[in-house]
């Protein structure tokens, strides 16, 4: 086990940056996700850590021993790749014990940690079959196996689970959370699908274009987001995002209604006013929003209603028993303590 | 009711059910073509048999089923040393060449498909370019080589040419790009080196190509004739093409003996085609990825 530090981590390929010096640290035995979409840079940092590529600045430490000039093995990291890699012509018992070929231990030291990592994953049945007789679960915890079989510092997972059933995708997610729960390495997981994020990381880290927009606990970021992506990015469905103008130290909707926020926001500043779907209702408060519903989506014990305002469609959660009809005028609120305030022109959080 | 009541009356609703379309004149034009293709195969071999049971005086006689068959002409080439020679040399060479066109085009191929590096394009479009080239060009600089090499009449000669070929090394190039990159790079963090990582990850996943470049090289050199008619003099050094060419005497070519020559020498190469051809068959790369 081991810590890990990126320090001003730059990549480019020729003339296109794809990584802008971003830093970060990673405490010992810590679940950290790096989330964001296509192209964001999560995986070209994680295969940096692994040495797969060579980073054009910046430095990377894995238990305070800068790696930078390491090959991948004399990094002390295991990986498991988005399409497994396990070797077709390898029984699982052979793939499992790949990674311990250049281990200095004897051949019954050697099956015996086999043994050990297949009866953890539940495998010990399994280890005389080839990856074709296995299912795509079975494969993916061969895959974990061979990377656990070396005990690494560091785990690294590159969107292990993006080939799994949505069904087997939530049970692999919690066996991966157990298996860290139990072994306890330091994890570094790579993914786009933000509930992933949200279920398992001890810390998330989201990115775009090359740059970590916010890195805290899954709370942190759903409930503090640094910015209007990050807000976007986290919580399904996506928060809703409104304008409107500071003016006499309240907030005025587009809808005409007035807000007091009782926070310093400065004055006749232009706001992206941000408020999840699960905080917005139908009701008698203040209105955030005004229009007829459009679509409705019973969920059972609440409705998704969609309501078209100001030329974009706003979702707010009805009551499941008495939601209001398609066509319906409704007037949308929300407690003032759950709003997000952003700056209209930067994006970035106010308050 | 009981079962053999009621097949009767399955088999005629099955009857009615499908009934037999009748074939049209696409369908007979597709199959006489595919008989006259299978013909035009067959014939050789079957010409080739029947001539090596012919006597000599019957050779003319372009009947596929000689009056008097006989294996005289087989008991001749069995006893006659120098098949055995021939057949050796042919054995030697054929199965040198082979493991070392596995070996050497496989070792190019995977470098120019898996690493990044300078003029890499270049080197391959150079070894791409030699396909055009034709053999009859090449014969006379090979010859000159190995001349000044004191190569002439010996295998070293015979082999030299193509012990590796640019079509062999496409061949593996190609295949080795179907190995996923992830393959490689969890052996590299797996800690094992470029070398182990071709030979133990990467060799065993193109084993379908590997097979198909093995009979291909295999069946090139077992078969071939105007490189060993020009490198080798002695009739020791003859490989079995070379050799049987020589049956008979300046007036007179003795069929029936070349042709049972080249009967027994087809034997090697159904062995080599019905070893290798189940690896083709199998689809090994794809069963490792998701599934």
């Amino acid at each position: 086990m081991a810590d890990l530090a990126i320090r001003n981590l730059v990549k480019r390929y020729d003339k296109t940056e794809v990584l802008h010096g971003i830093s970060l640290d990673v405490e010992d035995g810590e679940f950290v996700v790096f989330v964001g979409p296509s192209g964001c840079g999560k995986s070209t940092t994680l295969r940096l850590i692994a040495g797969l590529e060579d980073a054009t600045q910046g430095e990377i430490a894995i238990g305070g021993r800068v790696v930078n000039n390491l090959e991948p093995k004399d990094r002390d990291i295991a990986m498991v790749f988005q399409n497994y890699a396990i070797y077709p012509h390898m029984t699982v018992r052979k793939n499992i014990g790949f990674g311990l070929r250049t281990a200095k231990m004897s051949k019954a030291d050697k099956e015996a940690r086999i043994d050990e990592v297949a009866g953890i994953l539940g495998m010990t049945d399994l280890l005389a079959r080839k990856p074709s007789q296995l299912s795509g679960g079975q494969r993916q915890r061969v895959a974990i196996g061979r990377a656990m079989v070396r005990d690494p510092a560091v785990f690294l997972f590159d969107e292990p689970l993006s080939n799994l059933d949505a069904q087997l995708r939530t049970q692999m997610r919690l066996e991966i959370k157990k298996l860290h729960q139990r072994v306890g390495n330091t994890i570094i997981f790579v993914t786009h699908d933000q509930v992933e994020a949200m279920t398992m990381a001890d810390r998330i880290v989201i990115m775009k274009d090359g740059h970590i927009q916010q890195v805290g606990t899954p709370a942190e970021v759903y409930h503090k987001p640094a910015n209007t992506f990050v807000a976007r990015f986290i919580g399904a469905p996506s928060m809703n995002m409104l304008s409107g103008t500071v003016t006499n130290g309240a907030l005025r909707m587009a809808s005409g209604s007035t807000l007091e926020l009782g926070d310093n926001l400065p004055e006749g500043r232009d706001v992206t006013v941000g408020v999840r779907p699960e905080d917005l209702h139908p009701g008698d408060g203040p209105a955030l929003v005004r229009g007829p519903v459009t679509v409705r989506e019973p969920l059972g014990h609440e409705t998704l209603i969609y309501v078209g305002t100001e030329g974009q469609e706003v979702i707010a959660k009805a009551d499941g028993r008495t939601p209001p009809q398609v066509g319906e005028e409704v007037t949308l609120t929300a407690a003032v303590d759950t709003l997000h305030i952003f700056d209209a022109a930067t994006g970035e959080a106010l308050r | 009711m009981t079962a053999t009541e009621i097949r009767p009356t399955t088999d005629a609703l099955l009857k009615t059910e499908a009934p037999k379309k009748p074939a049209n004149m696409g369908q007979i034009l597709r199959w006489m073509l595919l008989f006259l293709g299978g013909v035009a195969m067959v014939m050789p071999i079957a010409y080739m048999i029947s001539t090596s049971l012919k006597w000599p005086h019957e050779v003319y006689n372009l009947k596929l089923i000689p009056d008097e068959p006989h294996i005289e002409n087989y008991t001749y080439v069995l006893e006659d040393g120098r098949f055995y020679w021939w057949f050796v040399n042919s054995m030697i060479i054929a199965v040198i060449t082979t493991v070392c066109n596995v070996i050497f085009d496989s070792l190019v191929g995977y470098t120019l498909c898996k690493f990044r590096f300078p003029g890499r394009y270049i080197v391959f479009i150079a070894i791409l370019s030699t396909l055009m080239i034709p053999t009859e060009m090449l014969v006379i600089p090979w010859y000159l080589m190995s001349q000044q090499f004191g190569w002439l009449d010996s295998y070293w000669g015979i082999m030299f040419p193509g012990l590796m070929t640019a079509f062999g090394t496409f061949l593996m190039k190609q295949f080795f790009e179907t190995v996923p990159d992830d393959f490689i790079e969890a052996a590299r963090i797996d800690g094992l080196n470029e070398l182990q990582i071709w030979w133990t990850v990467a060799m065993p996943l193109v084993k379908p190509a590997l097979a198909a470049l093995a009979i291909f090289v295999f069946l090139g050199n077992w078969t071939a004739f105007i490189w060993p008619l020009i490198v080798t003099n002695s009739v020791e050094m003859y490989t079995l093409p070379v050799g049987l060419s020589s049956f008979g005497d300046e007036a007179d070519v003795a069929w029936e003996l070349i042709m049972t020559g080249a009967a027994i020498s087809t034997i090697p190469t159904l062995i080599v085609f019905l070893i290798f051809q189940r690896y083709i068959i199998q689809g090994v790369v794809m069963a490792g990825l998701k599934g």
